[in-house]
C-alpha cells in the first residue's frame, strides 16, 4: 500500500485530533497558565464519561446481536399503520452509517414503500438507544423522554408533509 | 431471522467505538478550551433569548456539523453547563442528527434531488419546532 492510499485509510477523526493536539502544543508554548486549565477541564470531563462510554459500549453489543437489517427490512413491509409503526421502531433500532441505508430504501421504495416512509425512517435514526445513558447524563430523563416523543412525531409528520409535497 | 455471533457483536462495537475516539477526545479538549477561554458571560451576549433567533442559529450551527451524535451531547451538554440556552442546544442536538448536508450528494442520488431537498429542508424547519415543543413541555413540569 502507497503512502498516499495510508493517508486516505486515516479517518478524518485523527486529523481533528491532531489539529487540536497541536493547539495544546502551541499552548503549553505559549500560554502555560490557559494550557492547564484547560487540561484540569478536559481531565474533569473525561473522569465523568467513562462510565457512560461503558455502557454505550454494552448497549451497541446488543443491539448488534439482536437487530440485523434483514430484520428491519422485514417489517417495513407490513400495511396500513402498521407500517407507520414499524417504520418509527425500524429507524430507531437501525445502526451503522446511514448511506449504507440508501440503498436498501431505495430497494423497499420499488416495493411500494412511499416517500413519507422513508423519510420517517430516515428521521427516527436520530433516536439513538446506545446514545441514552450519554444523553440521560447531560440532559436528564424528563427532557430525554420528551424530545424522543416529540421527535417521534414529528418524523410522521414530515412522512406525511414529504408524500403531499412529492406528488406536487 | 440470522444472527451474528457475540464475539463479532462485540467486535463490532468495538470499532464503532475506536472509530469515533479520536472525534470525542478532540471534540472534549476543544470544549475544553473553549470552556476556560470564553466566561459564561459571552454566551449570553451571543444568544439573545429569542426563541426563534436562538433555535435558528442552533439549527444552523447542527446542520453543517458532521460527526457522530456521541460528539453532538458532549458538546451540547458542556455548552449548556456554559449557560448557552437550553433551545439552542435541543435545535442544535436534533439538526445535528436529522439534517445531513454531507450525505446529500449521496441522498439525492439515490434516492432522487427533490425528495433529498425536500426531507432535508423540512428536517430543518421540524428541528426548531422540536426545540421549541421541547422545551416548552421540559419547562411546563
Amino acid at each position: 500500500m502507497d503512502f498516499k492510499n495510508k493517508l486516505k485509510r486515516i479517518g478524518s477523526g485523527w486529523y481533528f485530533l491532531v489539529i487540536v493536539s497541536l493547539i495544546y502544543i502551541l499552548l503549553v508554548i505559549f500560554k502555560q497558565d490557559l494550557f492547564f486549565s484547560s487540561l484540569n477541564f478536559f481531565y474533569r470531563i473525561m473522569l465523568k464519561i467513562i462510565p457512560i462510554l461503558i455502557s454505550v459500549f454494552v448497549l451497541m453489543v446488543l443491539i448488534n446481536y439482536f437487530i440485523t437489517p434483514k430484520f428491519i427490512m422485514k417489517h417495513l413491509r407490513e400495511k396500513g399503520f402498521k407500517k407507520w409503526f414499524f417504520v418509527v421502531i425500524g429507524g430507531i433500532l437501525s445502526s451503522g452509517p446511514i448511506y449504507m441505508w440508501y440503498p436498501l430504501l431505495a430497494d423497499l421504495k420499488s416495493k411500494g414503500l412511499n416517500y413519507g416512509l422513508i423519510a420517517c425512517f430516515l428521521y427516527n435514526r436520530a433516536i439513538k438507544i446506545p446514545l441514552i445513558p450519554f444523553a440521560i447524563f447531560y440532559f436528564g430523563w424528563k427532557y430525554i423522554m420528551v424530545l424522543s416523543f416529540v421527535m417521534i412525531f414529528m418524523s410522521i409528520i414530515q412522512g406525511i408533509i414529504i408524500n403531499k409535497l412529492m406528488e406536487v | 431471522m440470522q444472527k451474528i455471533s457475540v464475539k463479532e457483536a462485540i467486535l463490532r462495537a468495538g470499532k464503532g467505538l475506536w472509530k469515533v475516539f479520536p472525534m470525542i477526545l478532540g471534540t472534549i479538549l476543544l470544549v475544553s478550551l473553549i470552556s476556560t477561554l470564553f466566561p459564561k458571560s459571552f454566551y449570553t451576549i451571543l444568544f439573545s433569548k429569542n426563541i426563534i433567533l436562538d433555535s435558528f442559529i442552533g439549527s444552523l450551527v447542527g446542520s453543517i456539523s458532521v460527526g457522530n451524535p456521541i460528539t453532538s451531547y458532549i458538546f451540547g451538554g458542556e455548552m449548556l453547563n456554559q449557560g448557552v440556552s437550553l433551545l439552542a442546544i435541543t435545535a442544535f442536538l436534533v439538526a445535528w442528527v436529522t439534517v445531513g448536508i454531507i450525505q446529500l450528494p449521496a441522498e439525492s442520488m439515490i434516492l432522487g434531488k427533490k425528495f433529498a431537498f425536500l426531507r432535508n429542508l423540512s428536517a430543518f424547519i421540524l428541528s426548531i419546532i422540536v426545540a421549541i415543543i421541547t422545551v416548552s413541555i421540559v419547562g411546563a413540569f
